[in-house]
């Protein structure tokens, strides 16, 4: 086992090896290397936050035909540390009024509700997080309802009523599109037979796209409401909410929820790669060298929440109770129907051979997901027809 | 004292503290937010036993549904969210007594357990407890029956309100 395959276990036996040759007791040790791993971790996901605003920047501007930042540095890298220069010496307001202590503790909930999502992302075939944990697909909802807590902490204590009606929404919209994004979370369970996320991208021998198109779709809108993101984005609606559930934060306050909002993004697009991309997996690069599989997931991470800005930046803002009814009119039970469609696909064709097993899943998830638009379609021309009176639509 | 002692007695001693301020706080969102602190509390009182599943499903359920449920209870009916009255009404000293005598009897319940001077036996490698538990959830020597019908209970209670909420409109 050399440096290039293992480097975490390591540099983990050498610091073992200094820490214990200086006197130190072997469990200390190991209590220090593990806090050491966790700030090493969460010191590069800080650092390529930094890049991420850089990265939102210049594509919302290629999206919209302008340049973005270009005076700072080569093509304007430099911008987001004069941004973080301006957030920190901006005055810290807090509104008269407020609650205090939430107040100062919601944006701290809402950028650690990202960062522990990284505790369970498998970087490489031996960089985990929290090794054998076998429910990584539950903790990522559980992570999530922090989330929720954090924004409702904020809307609230804000004293300020844009703030509280813009955390209302949001909690409705992440507390609802929770569903169908738990039960995507059980279809590559089912295929992988397990909800650790290291199991689940070592059975993707075939991606699970592959798989569930249908599947990976809801996951990613589901992911998208979950992140506040446009289409989904009415908690800001800045047309009508100022800015939402943050509007009374200042400084780096808002800084955590803008820079946890980025990252989120960024991690939703991570688990879109180990879910249905393969994760780390790329023709066998993976076992080259945990380098080469680290860059392996964070471009698919990157493709993931590039998907998700060019989402953000071409459709437009949703009415809520539009959004509410998608959610539980269509996504929940096409979600469910899916779920079940798979399990029992999964029963009959489970002895047969690789070829037929995949094709059969992918023959069935797209016939449900082409049955549900049908039946949508139906029904929205049924609608249509009662506002408009019987009019032919291009019939004539 | 080794080092998972220390931890469960600053878990104990925060979940205990945050159950306190629940029902001694004037703020009745701070009792909410304090109530997430005692449920987080006991997740992570799983986490030490080694049941991660119910950990997460802890966080999961009770935080993420129940409390928000809570809080926007609380937000929905309340213009005021300091609460004006005594803490206390009349019957306070037979809730009291009734919280003493049930500690007590717990207490001597436990004392005379055989169970409580032995130390848990190591878990063995390999085991996934997971599937374990999900197995026992549908087998028919262990817990499928009370399993169908917490579900059934469930599905009644979700038609119930669906039927409160769309046909009682006037």
């Amino acid at each position: 086992m050399s440096f290039w395959n293992d480097p975490l276990k390591i540099a983990a036996d050498w610091l073992m090896g200094i820490l214990t040759g200086w006197g130190m007791p072997e469990i200390a040790a190991q209590i220090l290397i593990g806090f050491l791993g966790i700030f090493v971790l969460v010191a590069l996901l800080m650092v390529l936050d930094i890049f991420l605003v850089w990265v939102e920047r210049k594509v919302v501007a290629r999206f919209q035909d302008r340049i973005g930042p270009n005076r700072l540095g080569p093509w304007g890298l430099i911008q987001p540390f004069a941004d973080i220069i301006k957030l920190i010496i901006k005055e810290d307001t807090t509104p008269g009024g407020a609650d205090k202590v939430v107040y100062n503790i919601a944006p701290m909930l809402s950028m650690m509700s990202v960062l522990i999502l990284w505790a369970v992302v498998p970087l490489a075939p031996r960089i985990i997080g929290v090794e054998d944990l076998n429910i990584g697909a539950l903790y990522i909802i559980a992570a999530g309802a922090i989330g929720t807590l954090s924004i409702i902490m904020a809307g609230w204590s804000s004293n300020n009523k844009f703030a509280l009606i813009g955390a209302f929404r949001q909690v409705a919209v992440m507390v609802s599109f929770e569903i169908p994004m738990l039960t995507m979370l059980l279809i590559p369970t089912i295929f992988a037979e397990s909800m650790g996320l290291n199991a689940i991208i070592e059975a993707q021998d075939i991606w699970f796209v592959w798989l569930a198109p249908v599947a990976a779709v809801i996951f990613l809108i589901a992911a998208i409401a979950e992140l506040g993101r446009a289409p989904f984005d009415m908690a800001e609606g800045e047309s009508e909410l100022v800015a939402g559930f943050n509007t009374e934060y200042s400084g780096m306050k808002f800084g955590m929820f803008y820079a946890g909002e980025l990252l989120h993004a960024f991690t939703f697009g991570g688990f879109m790669a180990i879910l249905f991309f393969g994760g780390y997996r790329f023709f066998g690069l993976e076992q080259v060298s945990a380098f080469l599989a680290i860059a392996i997931i964070v471009f698919k991470a990157f493709i993931g929440y590039w998907i998700i800005m060019w989402v953000k930046y071409t459709l437009l803002r949703i009415r809520i109770d539009h959004m509410l009814g998608f959610n539980w009119k269509f996504l929940t039970p096409l979600a469910f129907v899916l779920l079940m469609v798979t399990a029992l696909m999964n029963a009959l064709l489970r002895d047969t051979s690789t070829w037929i097993y995949v094709s059969g899943m992918f023959l069935s998830n797209v016939a449900v997901g082409w049955i549900a638009l049908e039946v949508a379609r139906a029904y929205s021309r049924r609608e249509r027809q009662k506002v408009e009176g019987a009019k032919k639509v291009a019939t004539t | 004292m080794t080092g998972e002692q220390i931890i469960f007695i600053l878990t104990a001693l925060f979940t205990l503290g945050s159950g306190f301020m629940v029902v001694t706080s004037r703020n009745l969102i701070h009792a909410a937010l304090w109530l997430v602190s005692a449920l987080f509390g006991v997740a992570v009182t799983y986490a030490l036993l080694s049941a991660a599943f119910l950990a997460v499903v802890q966080v999961v359920v009770y935080i993420g549904a129940i409390a928000i449920l809570f809080i926007f209870a609380v937000m929905l009916t309340r213009k005021d969210m300091r609460d004006q009255g005594p803490q206390m009404n009349s019957n306070w000293w037979f809730g009291a007594l009734l919280s003493v005598l049930v500690f007590v009897g717990l207490f001597f319940l436990l004392q005379g357990w055989s169970g409580m001077s032995r130390t848990a036996s190591a878990i063995p490698a390999g085991f996934d407890a997971i599937s374990e538990l999900g197995d026992a959830l549908i087998s028919p020597d262990a817990y499928v029956l009370p399993f169908e019908v917490a579900s059934v209970l469930l599905v009644a209670a979700l038609i119930g309100a669906v039927y409160v909420a769309a046909f009682n409109r006037k």
